[in-house]
């Protein structure tokens, strides 16, 4: 995408924080947290994440819990803070939305790329998967500051799955609800109604955070209605910082070569028409045979 | 101020701490973190001779004080690293030590000798050599589970790098006897030991009802498996002490999270330690750990760390 040059890539020195909780409110089925945590907010952009310690400095679950960020105040009564979405799934999410206002959590970021923003005022249109909207209204701020203008379609399971469609309607230029179960907006998933909604809006750029299969079919419909998809991918993660391997997914890079990349590090915004759909299946990733580096796993377990 | 220095097979390192290989990556990201010439030594992820994507996703699962990882040594290739990653770590001042592996006994002295010919070779300060991946000539047993086929990769090792780099043989704690293996290396040539390595483990995905990562079992690791550790350092340090094999500096490895962690493996006969997974939870673990364990080390009285390498063995009697 030639207009969209801007790529954030971390500092020089990441900040790590202990950041005072300091709001917790449910929302729908989830939980919305604010923390102060000065440095990361000054420095965060659309699309990058924070990485959260959870249980404590002897904790049981030692592996970080990272969420985009769904926005920052950099300038607070308490300084900066950060706001993250969280869905209590299991005993790390579950600890942080049990957690009481004035707790402290280990917070390291910002972390990942962000979103690219485009040079000129362009038509974008802004999709959101259940809490995978959470860094979308950020977005959108940006974007309308730049002149675009901006569409947003969110889409969940069912009504209490949804997040954010009073702060859409504030902040996009246009937005459109779908569930499964028709108790919001249009019945059906958010691919019922994207074509219309590129097409209505003569969109450059859709942007798109949510579960892999919707970011799929965002990227197949951007791309058949002339489009550019950038989609922030939920892969799981060990570290967030780019250490331990496991977050890796095949993305083909402008010399057309595919490569196990990490989306802490290289993600978690990738073109959507870069990542190589086709070797997810079934709750799993393979590599493609003509992945860089493939050829020598070969014959081996 | 207590003396952190300490000497590892001819090495004169400032420090005993060290990241573990696969858990910091190549040195460019924990950098963001801390500096890591502050390390006693840098410990790249193990580099094969061709490079390699790794396996599939899932790759990784948590688990109780713990996680489980199937990678697949995804990496360079020796080539690259030699001229790219090396290269980096000696321009910010690196101690490094480099993790070579090989499918074969061969590829991993082929390995050795193209790392020879880097042109920052000269901030190399020990091969670690990971004997501890599976030997595809020999039906994908782990080279480290034998004691002919670990002496066979030493030797050879040890025969492409000049004297005065002292290769570590990595042993993995999934064998009946570690003295055994460890005595084989020492005899082929090594230098010192590190251990141990992950276990090898498997976890259930009890809602899809399989297996949880692509690779199917993978490489335990985290303070679950601090005690094997602590056990296997004991074990093979009593050896030495008791002059069945001889004496080479062991690095401990293997669930260290805090200075304490670290103090056992030291009290059980560990020369340097390497902090691992802790690393996934605190990037600035390694050079933490070093502040605590010089803490604790002076609280104890010490003047010195090397003071305190193996001491556990001496108070056997105590209390008897």
């Amino acid at each position: 995408m030639s207009r969209a040059s801007q790529r954030d890539t971390p500092s020089e020195h990441t900040p790590q924080v202990m950041g005072e909780l300091i709001a917790t409110r449910r929302v729908g089925a989830y939980h919305h947290m604010t923390f102060v945590a000065p440095g990361v907010a000054e420095l965060a952009r659309p699309g990058q994440f924070v990485a959260l310690a959870v249980g404590g400095d002897t904790s049981a679950n030692l592996l970080r819990r990272c969420f985009s960020i769904h926005k920052v105040s950099p300038s607070g009564t308490y300084g900066g803070t950060v706001d993250v979405v969280v869905a209590p799934r299991g005993p790390g999410t579950r600890w942080l939305t049990d957690l009481n206002t004035h707790s402290e959590v280990n917070i390291i970021g910002p972390l990942g790329r962000g979103f690219p923003l485009p040079a000129d005022p362009v038509s974008c249109v802004l999709v959101g998967g259940g809490y995978g909207s959470a860094p979308l209204f950020w977005l959108a701020a940006a974007l309308r500051e730049r002149g675009c203008h901006v569409e947003m379609v969110l889409g969940a399971a069912t009504k209490d799955r949804l997040f954010g469609v009073v702060e859409a309607r504030r902040g996009a230029d246009g937005v459109t609800v779908t569930t499964d179960d028709g108790s919001m907006g249009v019945q059906g998933w958010v691919s019922a109604v994207l074509p219309d909604v590129i097409d209505r809006s003569r969109a450059d750029v859709v942007y798109g955070c949510g579960p892999m299969a919707m970011l799929k079919s965002i990227t197949d419909i951007a791309t058949a209605h002339g489009a550019v998809a950038q989609v922030a991918v939920e892969e799981s993660m060990a570290c967030g910082i780019g250490v331990c391997m496991t977050c890796v997914m095949p993305v083909t890079g402008n010399d057309g070569l595919t490569r196990m990349v990490r989306s802490c590090v290289e993600g978690p915004v990738f073109r959507g028409d870069r990542i190589r759909w086709d070797a997810f299946d079934d709750g799993r990733c393979r590599v493609p045979e003509d992945a860089y580096g493939a050829a020598s796993m070969r014959g081996r377990r | 101020m207590i003396d952190m220095g300490v000497d590892l097979a001819g090495m004169r390192l400032p420090n005993p701490l060290m990241t573990a290989s696969g858990c910091a990556a190549n040195g460019r990201e924990l950098h963001c973190f801390f500096d890591i010439a502050e390390l006693g030594a840098f410990v790249t992820k193990t580099v094969l001779a061709d490079p390699r994507s790794g396996r599939g996703t899932p790759r990784m699962a948590e688990t109780p004080s713990g996680m489980l990882n199937s990678i697949g040594l995804q990496g360079p290739g020796i080539a690259d690293f030699a001229q790219g990653d090396l290269v980096w770590l000696k321009s910010v001042g690196a101690r490094v030590l480099v993790s070579i592996a090989g499918n074969t006994a061969g590829e991993y002295a082929d390995v050795a000798a193209a790392l020879r010919e880097s042109p920052a070779f000269d901030a190399v300060v020990g091969v670690e050599v990971n004997i501890s991946c599976p030997n595809v000539a020999n039906r994908g047993l782990v080279f480290a589970c034998d004691p002919l086929s670990s002496a066979k990769v030493i030797a050879l090792v040890r025969e492409k790098l000049p004297r005065n780099i002292p290769i570590f043989a990595k042993l993995s704690p999934d064998v009946t006897d570690i003295v055994e293996i460890a005595g084989a290396c020492v005899k082929a040539g090594a230098d010192g030991l590190t251990m141990i390595n992950t276990l090898l483990a498997m976890v259930i995905d009890t809602e899809l009802l399989r297996p949880q990562v692509a690779g199917v079992t993978g490489g335990l690791s985290g303070p679950a498996i601090r005690p094997v550790a602590v056990r296997a350092v004991w074990q093979v340090r009593a050896a030495m002490i008791e002059g069945r094999i001889r004496t080479v500096p062991i690095i401990g490895v293997g669930g260290v999270r805090t200075g304490d962690d670290a103090l056992q493996l030291v009290a059980a006969g560990a020369s340097a330690i390497q902090v691992g997974t802790a690393t996934f939870n605190d990037p600035t673990a390694p050079v933490r750990v070093n502040r605590e364990l010089a803490a604790a080390l002076q609280d104890k009285g010490f003047a010195r760390f090397s003071d305190a390498v193996g001491i556990a063995h001496t108070r056997l009697d105590q209390g008897r």
